[in-house]
C-alpha cells in the first residue's frame, strides 16, 4: 500500500511534535521556587492570586485562577509571569507550567489581542462551520491583532456556526460577514449585535408564555 | 406536550437572573421548606422522586447522596458545569438565565448530604455564565442563603465559582476533581469513589448542574408529586438540546418517556424540505448512534438504552441523508483525539489510530480489512481505561460501523478509484516505515 511521504507532516528528526528532544541544560539546577526578594510581583497580580489562593483548603486550587489572572495581565502565560504566579503560589514556575500546557485556553506562546474561538465540532461542522473557520483564517490569519484558533465543542450549537469573540459567544455567521466581524472586533465592537448569544430568547416556545 | 415547566418556566422574564425577580417568583422558598424538614427527611424527598443524574451518567441522586458517610468531616459538593460535551447546550441556558435556581438546588443538596464547603466548577468558555453566576453567589450571600447559619438553621454552606480553562476531560468526574485542585486534568483510578474519596481526599458528592437544579423541584412539589412525571424509571421533566440538521435548534424541557420523533420533528422542526434523517446522536458524541428507522423510540433512560444507545447529557445531534458518515465518524474521531488526556494507553492510542484509519478511509488507501481492524480498535478500547473518554468515541464510531458498513465499503471503493498509488499497491520505502524521512 502506498504512502505519500508528503502527507505526512514530519520535522527532520521524524517526529511531529517541535523541541521534543531540545536537549536539557543538565549542568544547571533544577529551577525552584521563586525567592520573594528577587521576584517582583506586581501588586494587582499579588493581590487577585492571593484572594484566589484563600478561597481553597489548599492554596494550589487556585492554579487554574492564577494562570487566567496572568493571561489577563500580559495576554498569555508568559515565563516572566508564571514565575511571578509561582513565587505568590509557592508552586515551582515548572508546576504551573505543566498545568498551562494541559489546558487550551491558557498559552504559554504569545498570541493576538483578541481571542477568536471558532467551534468546528460536528453540530457546528453540519451547518457550515469549517468554511467559516477557513474564512476567518484567510481574511485574519495573517493579523497578529488576532488569536484564531479552531475550538472543540463550544456549547452553543443553536447558533451553529458560532464563534467566540473575547469570550462573547455570536451566531450564526456566514463565511461571508467575516470581514465585516473582524473589524468590529479590532475597533472593539461587539460583533452582529442581533446575533450575540446573551440575547437570545429560549427556543421552547412554552418558556416564552 | 403538555409537559409541566420545571426548570423553563418563564426562563425569558427579564431579571430573572437577580434575586429580586427570583424572590418574587417564589424563589428559595423551597430552601426554607427543606430546611424545616431533617437533613433525612430531604434525602427521603430526593430519593422518592427518582431524579436520575442529567449529566450523562444517569446515576440516582439520591442515592448517591446517600453514599456519603455520616458524621462531623469535611464534606465536598461539587457542580459539575463543565458542560463540554458536543451538541449540549442545556445547562448554558439554565446558568445564563436562572442561576439562582442551581444555588438554591446546591444549598439543598449540602443539606441533605450534610455537606459545608461547596464549588461549581464552569468551563472557562463560559464566561458570561461564569459572571453571572458569581453576581448570583454574591446576591445569595448577601441575603444570607450562602455563608454561617443559613436563614437561622444550623446548616452552613461556601460557595465559589471555579473557571476552568478548556478541556473536555475536565467533565469526567474524577478529572473535575484533579483539576480543581490545581492540577492537570487527569481521571482518577475508581474505586475509591468520590463519595469517599474526591476533592482533597475528603467525601464529595458531584452533580450536574440541571439535576442540582431540579432538586428545589422536587422538595416544592414533594418526591412522589415529582415521581408521577415521566415513566418509571426515568422520572420527570429533561432538558434536551437539540441541534445539527433541523430547523428550530434549541433547549426543550419535555417529559421523558415522549417519542423521540416529537422532540426532532415536532419541536425542532426536523431537517429541511426534502431531506430525512439518516442518523442521530440521543445524548451527545459519546452516545452510539442511531437511524432514521429509530425516531419513535421513547425518549428516557431505559428505552434508548436497550435500543442499543443512551440518554446521555440529553443532547439529540440529528444528521440527515446530504451528509457522509465518514465525516461524521472522521469529525467525531478527531474531537476525541484532541480531547484525551493521554493517561491511558487504549484511549490515546486508540483516538489516534482510529483517526488515521479513518482518514486513510477518506484517502483511498484503505480497504475494507481497515474497517474490521478498526471496529477491533473499538473493542479493546472500552473498559480499558481509567475512565469513558476512549469509550465514548469507541461506542457512537463502533455503531456507525456496524449499521452503515456498506456506506463505508462503497466510500473506499470511490476513494480508491480516485487515488491512483493506491491501485498500483507498491510497498513503501523501507525508510518510510520507521518514519525517519528527511
Amino acid at each position: 500500500m502506498a504512502i505519500d511521504p508528503t502527507r505526512v507532516p514530519r520535522f527532520g528528526h521524524g517526529s511531529r511534535v517541535p523541541g521534543w528532544d531540545d536537549a536539557a541544560d543538565l549542568t544547571k539546577d533544577p529551577e525552584g521556587i521563586p525567592d520573594p526578594a528577587t521576584t517582583p510581583v506586581p501588586e494587582e497580580l499579588r493581590a487577585a492570586i492571593e484572594e484566589y489562593m484563600a478561597r481553597y483548603p489548599d492554596r494550589r486550587s487556585a492554579a487554574i485562577p492564577a494562570l487566567h489572572a496572568v493571561q489577563a495581565r500580559y495576554g498569555w502565560c508568559s515565563p516572566q509571569g508564571i514565575e511571578e504566579a509561582a513565587c505568590v503560589m509557592r508552586l515551582t514556575p515548572a508546576y504551573l507550567t505543566a498545568v498551562a500546557t494541559f489546558y487550551d485556553m491558557l498559552f504559554t506562546q504569545p498570541v493576538g489581542r483578541h481571542d477568536i474561538f471558532v467551534c468546528t465540532n460536528i453540530s457546528c461542522s453540519l451547518n457550515g462551520a469549517d468554511e467559516l473557520f477557513a474564512a476567518f483564517q484567510e481574511h485574519g490569519g495573517d493579523d497578529l491583532e488576532f488569536n484564531i484558533r479552531a475550538f472543540e465543542c463550544l456549547g452553543a450549537c443553536d447558533i451553529a456556526p458560532m464563534a467566540s469573540f473575547d469570550g462573547a459567544y455570536v451566531g450564526p455567521i456566514r463565511p461571508d460577514e467575516v470581514p465585516a466581524v473582524l473589524e468590529a472586533v479590532r475597533r472593539g465592537e461587539e460583533p452582529l449585535p442581533d446575533r450575540q448569544l446573551k440575547r437570545l430568547k429560549s427556543a421552547d416556545p412554552q418558556a416564552a408564555e | 406536550m403538555t409537559a409541566p415547566l420545571l426548570l423553563f418556566d418563564r426562563i425569558d422574564e427579564p431579571g430573572l437572573d437577580t434575586l429580586d425577580v427570583y424572590s418574587r417568583r417564589g424563589g428559595y422558598e423551597a430552601l426554607r421548606k427543606a430546611l424545616a424538614m431533617t437533613p433525612a427527611e430531604v434525602l427521603h424527598e430526593l430519593e422518592a422522586s427518582g431524579i436520575r443524574g442529567r449529566g450523562g451518567a444517569g446515576f440516582a441522586m439520591g442515592k448517591k447522596i446517600s453514599f456519603l458517610p455520616k458524621g462531623a468531616m469535611d464534606k465536598y459538593l461539587v457542580c459539575n458545569a463543565d458542560e463540554s460535551e458536543p451538541g449540549t447546550f442545556k445547562d448554558r441556558e439554565l446558568m445564563q438565565k436562572s442561576p439562582h435556581m442551581l444555588i438554591e438546588g446546591m444549598i439543598i443538596a449540602a443539606y441533605a448530604g450534610g455537606i459545608t464547603r461547596a464549588f461549581i466548577y464552569i468551563r472557562g468558555e463560559y464566561e458570561l455564565q461564569a459572571e453571572k453566576l458569581e453576581a448570583a453567589v454574591e446576591e445569595a450571600k448577601a441575603a444570607g442563603y450562602l455563608g454561617e447559619r443559613i436563614l437561622g438553621s444550623d446548616l452552613s454552606l461556601t460557595l465559589w465559582v471555579h473557571r476552568g480553562a478548556g478541556a473536555y476531560i475536565c467533565g469526567e468526574e474524577t478529572a473535575l476533581l484533579d483539576s480543581l485542585e490545581g492540577k492537570r486534568g487527569n481521571p482518577r483510578l475508581k474505586p475509591p469513589f468520590p463519595a469517599n474519596q474526591g476533592l482533597y481526599q475528603g467525601p464529595t458528592l458531584i452533580n450536574n448542574v440541571e439535576t442540582l437544579a431540579t432538586a428545589p423541584h422536587i422538595i416544592r412539589m414533594g418526591g412522589e408529586e415529582y415521581a408521577k412525571l415521566g415513566v418509571p424509571g426515568s422520572t420527570g421533566t429533561k432538558l434536551v438540546s437539540v441541534s445539527g440538521h433541523v430547523q428550530r435548534p434549541g433547549n426543550y424541557e419535555i417529559e421523558l418517556g415522549i417519542p423521540s420523533r416529537e422532540i426532532i420533528y415536532g419541536l425542532a422542526g426536523g431537517p429541511a424540505e426534502g431531506r430525512k434523517v439518516k442518523l442521530w446522536f440521543p445524548g451527545g458524541s459519546s452516545a452510539p448512534v442511531l437511524t432514521g428507522d429509530d425516531l419513535d423510540v421513547a425518549y428516557d433512560f431505559d428505552t434508548l438504552a436497550k435500543a442499543g444507545s443512551m440518554l446521555g447529557s440529553g443532547a439529540i445531534i440529528v444528521i440527515d441523508d446530504s451528509t457522509s458518515v465518514v465525516d461524521v465518524a472522521l469529525k467525531t474521531a478527531k474531537f476525541y483525539r484532541h480531547e484525551s488526556c493521554g493517561k491511558c494507553t487504549p484511549c490515546r492510542e486508540g483516538t489516534n489510530w482510529t483517526v488515521k484509519m479513518l482518514e486513510r478511509i477518506d484517502s483511498g488507501e484503505a480497504t475494507p480489512m481497515d474497517l474490521d481492524i478498526m471496529a477491533a480498535v473499538q473493542e479493546n478500547i472500552i473498559g480499558n481505561c481509567l475512565c469513558v473518554l476512549g469509550d465514548a468515541m469507541a461506542m457512537p464510531i463502533g455503531s456507525m460501523i456496524a449499521k452503515f458498513r456498506e456506506e463505508f465499503e462503497a466510500h473506499i471503493e470511490a476513494a480508491r478509484a480516485r487515488n491512483e498509488l493506491a491501485t498500483t499497491e507498491t510497498a513503501p520505502p523501507e525508510a518510510i516505515i520507521q518514519g525517519a524521512v528527511a
